[in-house]
């Protein structure tokens, strides 16, 4: 036997998924870097964005994006400690600003809307956290209940059978037509100036709600009797049952908050788009859903920050990226590029660095186009807008389904 | 040459030091016993060679070839079979399915093959029905005839792990590796499956390296006895030798107090 | 109510048999509210067109009625709540049919009372004095009401009733009234059939004019319905099962044979003496049972739940038509879809290899990830796609949302197949619906078929038995897209142009249902899956035969695939594999106590006097070694 200790010695496999991943990897970081020095660079030329543009799509970011987070909480929660992908969870979003709808439009044909407008406000908030939070409960126990035990894909089927039900329930009962809010007065409308940023009031009471409400949860969950129970009813259903704690009743609870999150989400809809519909949960919950598992699926301020994030991404994307990639890298940057990324290619293989090798790639392929003088010009880039969720959607799953902020999950459900 | 040879093999998760610089190996036709305290790394070290954790440090040569890093499907291909300690089976599939679905990596009608309805793709499915038909031989009566068509899941305890060697076998490995093939098991199949794994060798010609905790089945069908305790070899022998080694005691009963041979 | 209720199980809480009342108010206000529900989303008004029997009943008001009927009967069947011995059938059961029925009906007197004092047509479309004129019957308020809760627990009545009587009895009541439900649903399809075969008098006699059974024929049909529920016996569906499984290989085989045979009789002839528009019904089946059995070797065999199956439909309609229709923008080879020259079999070939392209493009990345997150991942893609071809950005190349427009019809050598000729392009879409049902039988009972279903039962083991896990699920995943496209090959030239809009998730779920509701990875079940959901209820865009339906459909849809989750996730028709392994423990029993063993092979001597769980209670005789 010999006696110098050995460094494995593995004999190089070419496998061609990994292949195809890799080469998805590089293809991102391509277009989201080209896009985004585009869109500078563009800017600065005096026909991209104008950095007022820039100012706004970022606050819109941020507002969409606390949205996100609050509903990203719901399934951040469930799959906490169900360990399944609560499907419905987009309409308990949809159905609260549905009724919500109805008060606020009760509130303005009483008048209450316009005389004291925070009162109104306040009255839809809970009948929208009122709902929301009955209908999760609702679908929990007639629904997810009964499946306790069962493989993970039968609740997950389970939740969009419901979804399905609830989004041609609501549309046969309230019609489909779109509904209109009332309009929030002219004093909270109008833009306040904050760090030179122009922000409408509107803006500012959706963040300072979802402000208020992530620090309640998070106290909740942190400090409350139910929320240690919670958190150990995640851990281990078992041995959570065995410590006297009520499981069942813990799960419904965490339904229930789920729901109340749902609620406050769809006021802030409400405040921001004004509109709803009986599809109006579907695609936020998508992306929700996304947001959880971009910050850690089971993690609670990673459901906020992952919201964040993918609000920003959604709001930059189409307009910033999108419109980034009709700028030409100037043939002089290309060859530079060219030259650094072969350079970092050979460096990180010597490494033995994958992602060096991928930033390389990346590098290689900037310096082509580059060099090409190659562009793509989109028209119509609000079309693309769920494009680019979806495609968020794909690559957080592929790549980082662990989440940046790493996943809580129940021991059963970690495999 | 050893046919498994495993050098300064190491793997760690977290902070656990599951396998710590471990040499071992095994030769041509022999019976290796893997022993040791509970979490002493016995199935991490199956783990390893069979390609469900890839290594830290060091290397698994398996008649030569480096097979550390490799697919387990690759590395039951290159002819390293092995059962789980926690018997698992396809549930809904019928005993003779299960073992047919072994010979898997030993077949190669691919989708044409098969809607063709090729003779050679007749001549292949007829074979893997009496390939697995004579493997389930193996076992005497116990796993013959009605019980083809029975689902796995209906198997009483033992007929399990019988049905799980016999899976084993059926993806016509040289190396054989079972994790604790005589658990739960009652002391009359016990003995009956000591003799079975001892056959395994002398008529099959298997090679075989198995984790026990019953020292009685250690004791009569080991050629060697290597005895792990936290991720390194503590002791290496046959099984007299080893009983006695005061390391191998005090793993097994914690330091004693005074210590006196048995 | 409720304090009377409970006022009165106090009361009679010593009698030996009492009834348990908490149930009772349970499955009565849920009765009540999902006859609310009912009325509330417009089924009644709807459906009220539709006559059943000819004056007085229309499809409308049998959604609400079986309510009852079916609270009343769970209420009387369910085990009690609190978890004692099911006590002996009898009256209790019978009143608590009853009681359930009235309480529903009260409830949904209320309902229509309430509806009459407050008009809530701004929040609740369908809640005005139409309906309260529907419901009320053109009579008063009180009336009315009186009408409800004596008739509901009337309906209850009959349900808790169905409970006591004997299987007999239940057997023919049940049958007599499936039996004019179903001929009085079928109208069109047996009017259809009665005229082929030129005996349009029966038909005649059957219907009123204005639709529906008459009085006389409803009751002569029951009879009829009757007699056949008589004649069929008493096993229950589980000792069907056993016994079918009993059979000898040769009979079995036989029996296949003889049912093969008449289907494919029925699909040739059938066909013929159907009208349009039953044909057309059976070819877009036809679509679905083809798209079903590519889902059903993705999702039934290997175990994956691909949400985004129609993005495959849609490259398979999208490359047709970019393939054969002059008006597709940029690539114009204007090839037709001959299949009796090269032109339609290098179509063929080329939607094929882009299906695998596509399903090699979506299927690697997300094939390593857990079973949930590549159902959402798949949906993504499914959007995306969709998206992408409905955007401006590639509208040079798909055509935005204007589609492609002006596709070629399918052809045999001259002989075009036009989409609206449907009884050609039954034949057409049941050639390949044929090939995808050899194809799925054949994998099945193959290497391949072994190796997905080892997958899909334990992957780290099927790893250990020598299985490429990445390899083979890629397989299945790409041998489903292949189904699809062809399917969105056959659609495209059946409908002559396409937009993005056909190619929605909703058509992804319906999919799924379909493959759910028949038996994940049985052949037969997807197959009468998508008969009965997609010849009754309709597709995504397709009417079924319950054209009134067409609203209610998706409704309808989501709330099968969470009832089915619920009550039986083996599918109705499931595959023997998954029926032994749901059912292995009472069959053993059952053949335990008859003295009798389920088993076919030759049985070991020493083992035949134990029962299944004891074999090893056996002494080992086993010489050999």
């Amino acid at each position: 036997m010999t006696t110098t200790a050995t460094t494995p010695t593995r004999t190089f496999k070419f496998s061609w998924t990994d292949s195809f991943l890799w080469a998805i990897r590089v293809m991102a970081i391509f277009v989201i870097v080209w896009g985004f020095i585009g869109a500078i660079a563009l800017g600065l030329e005096g026909n991209g964005l104008s950095a007022e543009a820039w100012k706004q799509l970022i606050v819109s970011g941020v507002a969409q994006g606390s949205m996100y987070g609050l509903l990203a909480l719901g399934y951040s929660m469930v799959y906490g400690v169900l360990g399944f992908i609560n499907f419905a969870h987009g309409e308990v979003f949809m159905v609260g600003a549905m009724v919500g709808f109805f008060a606020a439009d009760a509130l303005f044909e009483a008048g209450l809307w316009e005389a004291n407008f925070i009162l109104s406000i306040f009255i839809v908030l809970l009948v929208a956290m009122f709902t929301s939070t009955f209908t999760a409960v609702l679908i929990e126990k007639i629904a997810y209940q009964p499946l306790r035990n069962a493989p993970r894909l039968i609740p997950l089927i389970t939740s969009i059978g419901i979804s399905f039900f609830i989004q041609n329930a609501v549309q046969l009962l309230v019609g489909p037509a779109v509904k209109t809010y009332p309009a929030p007065p002219s004093w909270l409308s109008d833009p306040v100036n904050i760090l030179g940023f122009q922000i409408p009031g509107t803006i500012l009471l959706v963040v300072f709600l979802a402000a208020v409400s992530m620090v309640g949860l998070w106290l909740f969950v942190e400090r409350s009797a139910t929320g240690r129970a919670m958190r150990a009813v995640a851990e281990d259903k078992e041995i959570a049952a065995l410590m006297g704690i009520n499981v069942d009743r813990v799960i419904v609870m965490t339904f229930a908050v789920g729901g109340a999150m749902a609620g406050v989400a769809a006021l802030l809809w409400a405040l921001m788009f004004r509109s709803v519909s009986f599809i109006t949960g579907f695609l936020p919950g998508i992306k929700a859903f996304t947001a959880a598992v971009l910050g850690g699926i089971g993690n609670i301020v990673g459901a906020m920050v992952g919201g964040l994030l993918l609000g920003l991404f959604e709001s930059l994307g189409p307009n910033v990226i999108l419109r980034g990639l009709s700028w030409q890298i100037p043939l002089a940057l290309g060859i530079v590029l060219l030259a650094a990324g072969v350079a970092t290619v050979v460096g990180g293989r010597a490494m033995k660095r994958n992602g060096v090798v991928v930033l390389g790639a990346a590098a290689i392929l900037m310096g082509l186009t580059g060099v090409a003088g190659f562009t793509i010009v989109i028209p119509g880039l609000s079309q693309l807008k769920d494009v680019v969720a979806f495609t968020a959607l794909v690559l957080v799953l592929i790549f980082r389904p662990a989440g940046l902020f790493g996943e809580q999950l129940g021991r059963e459900d970690r495999a | 040459m050893p046919m498994l040879d495993i050098q300064h093999l190491t793997k760690s998760f977290g902070g656990v030091q599951a396998l710590n610089d471990l040499d071992f190996h095994v030769d041509k036709g022999e019976i290796v016993s893997v022993i040791g305290p509970n979490g002493a790394g016995k199935t991490s070290f199956f783990n390893t060679v069979t390609g469900y954790f890839s290594p830290d440090e060091g290397q698994i040569l398996f008649n030569g070839v480096n097979i550390s890093g490799h697919e387990p499907h690759e590395i039951t291909e290159l002819g390293i079979a092995r059962t789980f300690q926690n018997v698992r089976l396809f549930p809904d599939m019928t005993v003779l399915e299960n073992v047919m679905v072994a010979q898997h990596c030993r077949t190669t009608t691919g989708i044409f093959g098969t809607l063709l309805n090729t003779r050679s793709f007749r001549r292949e499915e007829a074979q893997i029905e009496a390939n697995a038909k004579d493997v389930l031989s193996f076992f005497g009566k116990r796993l013959q005839g009605y019980r083809w068509d029975q689902p796995a899941s209906v198997l009483s305890y033992a007929n399990r792990r019988r049905l799980e060697i016999a899976r084993a076998m059926a993806t016509e490995p040289e190396l054989i590796l079972l994790d604790e093939p005589t658990a739960g098991m009652n002391p009359k199949e016990t003995a009956e499956l000591t003799d079975l794994i001892r056959q395994l060798r002398d008529d099959r010609g298997y090679t075989v390296v198995l984790i026990e905790h019953e020292m009685r089945v250690v004791r009569d069908v080991s050629d060697r006895v290597v005895v792990l305790d936290h991720g390194e070899k503590i002791a290496e022998g046959d099984f007299e030798t080893v009983s006695h080694n005061p390391d191998v005691i005090e793993a097994y009963l914690g330091r004693p107090a005074e210590h006196t041979d048995e | 109510m409720t304090d009377t209720l409970e006022r009165t199980s106090e009361s009679e809480a010593p009698s030996p048999n009492p009834v348990d009342w908490s149930k009772v108010q349970k499955w009565g206000s849920l009765g009540g509210l999902t006859m609310s529900f009912i009325a509330a989303i417009g089924m009644v008004a709807a459906l009220d067109k539709r006559i059943i029997i000819s004056p007085w009943l229309s499809l409308g008001f049998i959604t609400l009625l079986w309510v009852p009927v079916a609270y009343g009967y769970i209420a009387a069947t369910e085990k009690a709540s609190d978890g004692s011995p099911p006590p002996v059938k009898g009256a209790r059961d019978i009143i608590s049919g009853l009681v359930t029925g009235l309480i529903s009906g009260a409830l949904f007197a209320l309902f229509i009372v309430i509806i009459d004092a407050v008009d809530l047509t701004d929040v609740f479309r369908n809640l005005g004095p139409k309906l309260v004129e529907l419901l009320t019957f053109g009579l008063g308020l009180g009336a009315a009401s009186v009408i409800w809760i004596v008739g509901s627990g009337l309906l209850g009545l009959i349900g808790g009733a169905l409970k006591v009587v004997r299987p007999t009895v239940r057997r023919v009541v049940s049958s007599a009234a499936m039996g004019v439900f179903g001929v009085a649903l079928l109208e069109l399809i047996v009017t259809d059939i009665s005229q082929g075969l030129h005996i349009e008098f029966v038909t005649d006699w059957l219907y009123a004019i204005n639709g529906g059974l008459t009085t006389i024929s409803a009751i002569v049909v029951a009879i009829l319905f009757g007699l056949l529920g008589l004649r069929s016996d008493d096993r229950t569906l589980t000792q069907r099962r056993l016994d079918r499984m009993n059979l000898e290989p040769q009979v079995l085989v036989r029996r296949n044979a003889i049912a093969a045979a008449i289907t494919i009789a029925a699909v040739i002839f059938l066909p013929m003496i159907l009208g349009g528009l039953t044909n057309e019904l059976l070819a877009n089946v036809g679509l679905f049972v083809l798209m079903g059995l590519g889902l059903n070797i993705v999702v039934g065999s290997a175990g994956l739940l691909d949400l985004g199956y129609v993005a495959f439909f849609a490259v398979g309609a999208y490359t047709t038509a970019i393939l054969t229709s002059p008006l597709s923008p940029t690539w114009t080879p204007e090839l037709t879809l001959n299949f009796l020259s090269w032109e339609g079999w290098l179509i063929l070939a080329i939607v094929l290899v882009m299906a695998a392209i596509a399903g090699l493009f979506i299927g690697t990345p997300v094939i390593k990830l857990r079973g949930d997150y590549l159902a959402i991942v798949t949906l993504g893609f499914g959007e995306i796609v969709r998206i992408l071809f409905l955007s401006d950005w590639l509208s040079p190349y798909f055509g935005g949302a204007q589609g492609i427009t002006n596709i070629p019809s399918a052809a045999l050598g001259p002989v075009e197949i036009k989409g609206t000729n449907s009884q050609a392009m039954f034949y057409l879409i049941a050639a390949f619906v044929a090939i995808a049902i050899y194809v799925s039988w054949r994998l099945q009972k193959s290497r391949t078929g072994r190796a997905w279903t080892a997958l899909r039962e334990d992957e780290d083991v099927a790893e250990a038995m020598g299985i490429n896990t990445t390899a083979s699920k890629l397989t299945a995943f790409v041998t489903g897209a292949m189904f699809a496209s062809i399917a969105g090959m056959l659609f495209a030239a059946k409908v002559g142009s396409i937009f993005p809009s056909s190619f929605k998730l909703l058509v992804s779920i319906i999919i799924l249902v379909i493959v759910i509701v028949g038996g994940m990875g049985s052949i037969p079940g997807v197959i009468i899956g998508a008969i009965v959901l997609i010849g009754i209820l309709g597709g995504p865009t397709q009417p079924g035969l319950l054209q009134e339906f067409g609203q209610f459909k998706l409704l309808i849809y989501g709330a099968l695939l969470v009832v089915m989750m619920l009550k039986r996730p083996e599918g109705l028709w499931p595959s023997l594999r998954r029926q032994r392994e749901l059912h292995h423990d009472e069959m053993s029993q059952d053949s335990w106590l008859q003295g009798t063993s389920y088993q076919t092979g030759g049985v070991p001597e020493d083992e035949q006097g134990g029962t299944r769980y004891t074999d090893d209670a056996a002494p080992i005789q086993d010489g050999d070694g």
